[in-house]
């Protein structure tokens, strides 16, 4: 048998890592690495995450790394960009720290085109926090704080982060939704969003679809089922906006 | 390096102004900044200046996001800094406090406004406690308060220094008549009077292939278990109080012999100062003590002057509700010299206020 291959730039010494049975993170997090790999920038790569379950990758990558507030992973990452610009900046959050308490740092971020690379786990509930609703919980689906479901007309619509964001860029924005259930896409727009910060044109956002089975109280199946036919159905996956020509649906 | 002072001159300028010029002649590179009143005319001197000297800016979304970029420009080891006022600097209380945590040299000035909430934009001396013990920790920080221009430039070199130096997040604190007054004051390069600019250094982005020449640097402020905290607030305890002498300044005057000791700070010193002269000229023993550093605090410094002076009251004189007062009480506990106090919350304090005051308590 022939174990999986380890993307070159993780940091042994923190695995196993400490995400939860079925959490997507762990995808994510390898799609990133080998995208690292790939792309031959571990030594210049700053990786930075928030506060919530992606704080627990502080020492994810045997990369320079560094840990921040709640939300504020945005400003810290373009306040390291705009000092070194010939570093690469990965700022890696949920999607509570990025639309909701962080919301105004990664929408003026992005009117402004800042250079560097967001990467947004959506896994439509705060987790860290033990399973609160998130601007991205689905209509009808239960938390902590929606117990009978969340109702639009009290708590309106999910966020759609990449719509609005590839409204607000300019040219020169690289602007996705991923998902972990379609890894080599996954790869695809990671490589892009990267690629997109090496060459300089501008704002690089990915959106990644992900699994929390241990706050949606759901087995293998119904993760799966949740992802596939109830986020992606809400969640359209997708190139919203590229430098690269070609969209991809 | 191109010097931005050259000979040292005379010059006429607003406080925000000489402040601006510190932060060049103290190297600073890139300034992260919010507009609020009485700071703002430090980003619109940085603004004009910079370009001229190769440094940037950047105007952000808000003052968290200000104190942020800085963190992160920081750790890269770019010299960069803030300025803000009033309830800007409760927001930027967070980022203060990450730069605690991760022992960032953070460099940031404070023009005091009326308080609480949007208050006046004018003046005031009430961000006492929220820049010297803002944030959800320890106050592991060093706060100057200046009294005039040539302290604002001073201090913005020092102030740079000591936050490179030591790595705990540095202040200095002025007030919006400081800011926007015009005085004369001496403008020079640091290195005309001995004193060196400590260079930045970074703590991520290194040089050399990890793995190969160097392991990968993780920086944090989060720990999975309390014992790992409790080690690390202990060590930035000690080496605060390991550094308490060094960094403590302060300025006295005629206590000697004084019957009476004004304690104030900032620009009010400036009308105790002038209080203690015609108070004398009237006969009356009278002398005034100043901390320049609030936190920390000259305590030894007061102590000593007490013991040595006739005193039989001092006079606290602040323009806040005491928040000098709770500060000073705090340091010399056991110190039996009865405290008569003056508090003007947001309102300036002239010689006339503190004459009176001394001339009804004695």
């Amino acid at each position: 048998m022939v174990a999986p291959a380890t993307p070159k730039s993780w940091y042994l010494p923190s695995k196993p890592h400490k995400f939860c049975p079925g959490c997507g993170h762990g995808i994510v997090l390898k799609a990133l690495g080998e995208t690292i790999d790939e792309l031959d920038i571990q030594d210049k790569t700053i990786f930075g995450c928030d506060i919530g379950c992606s704080l627990l990758a502080w020492d994810f990558f045997a990369c320079d790394s560094t840990q921040t507030h709640h939300g504020r992973t945005t400003p810290v990452m373009v306040g390291i960009k705009r000092a070194r610009p010939e570093l690469i900046a990965i700022g890696y959050m949920g999607d509570g720290g990025g639309y909701s308490i962080g919301s105004q740092h990664l929408l003026n971020a992005a009117v402004r085109n800042e250079k560097v690379t967001l990467i947004l786990v959506n896994n439509t509930n705060y987790g860290m926090t033990g399973g609160q609703m998130a601007p991205t919980t689905l209509p009808g689906q239960k938390t902590e704080t929606s117990p009978f479901g969340r109702d639009p007309e009290l708590t309106g619509y999910p966020t759609k982060g990449p719509e609005f964001i590839s409204e607000l860029t300019p040219d020169g924005a690289y602007v996705a939704r991923a998902t972990v259930s379609k890894y080599k896409q996954l790869r695809r727009f990671l490589r892009n969003a990267l690629r997109n910060q090496i060459e300089g044109n501008g704002f690089s956002f990915v959106e990644v679809l992900s699994t929390c089975p241990t706050n949606w109280r759901t087995n293998a199946q119904q993760t799966w089922h949740f992802l596939e036919d109830e986020m992606e159905q809400y969640f359209t996956v997708g190139e919203l906006k590229t430098p690269f020509g070609k969209g991809d649906k | 390096m191109q010097k931005v002072i050259g000979e040292t001159k005379k010059a006429f300028l607003t406080g925000n102004e000489a402040i601006a010029w510190g932060c060049l002649a103290a190297e600073a590179e890139i300034m992260f900044g919010y507009p609020i009143t009485p700071q703002n005319e430090i980003m619109h001197y940085w603004t004009r200046l910079a370009p001229k000297y190769g440094k940037n800016f950047l105007q952000t979304e808000d003052e968290i996001s200000a104190g942020f970029t800085v963190c992160g420009a920081l750790q890269t080891g770019l010299k960069a800094f803030t300025a803000t006022a009033g309830p800007g600097n409760v927001l930027m209380q967070e980022p203060f406090g990450m730069a605690e945590a991760m022992r960032l040299p953070f460099f940031a000035i404070i023009q005091q406004r009326g308080g609480p909430s949007s208050g006046t934009v004018i003046y005031s001396q009430q961000e006492v406690s929220l820049t010297a013990h803002g944030g959800n920790g320890e106050g592991h920080r060093i706060v100057y308060s200046t009294a005039n221009h040539q302290e604002l430039y001073d201090y913005t070199i020092k102030g740079f220094n000591t936050a490179w130096k030591y790595r705990f997040p540095t202040f200095l604190l002025g007030d919006g008549y400081q800011a926007k007054m015009r005085e004369p004051l001496e403008m020079y390069d640091p290195s005309d009077r001995g004193i060196e600019i400590i260079k930045p250094f970074p703590l991520i982005g290194l040089e050399g292939h990890i793995g190969e020449d160097r392991e990968p640097q993780h920086l944090r402020n989060i720990y999975s278990l309390e014992e790992e905290l409790y080690d690390v607030v202990l060590k930035y305890d000690s080496e605060y109080d390991s550094i308490k002498a060094e960094l403590v300044e302060f300025s006295e005057m005629q206590c000697e012999d004084a019957e009476i000791i004004i304690i104030s700070h900032g620009v009010v010193s400036r009308a105790a100062e002038d209080a203690v002269k015609a108070l004398r000229a009237q006969g009356i023993k009278a002398g005034c003590f100043r901390p320049i550093t609030l936190r920390p605090f000259p305590r030894e410094q007061l102590l000593a002057v007490i013991d040595k002076s006739n005193a039989k009251k001092m006079l606290i004189a602040e323009s806040a509700m005491g928040q000098l007062e709770r500060i000073v009480k705090y340091e010399i506990y056991g110190q039996t010299l009865p405290v008569e106090t003056l508090f003007m919350p947001g309102v300036g304090i002239i010689d006339y206020d503190l004459i009176n005051k001394v001339k009804s308590i004695i």
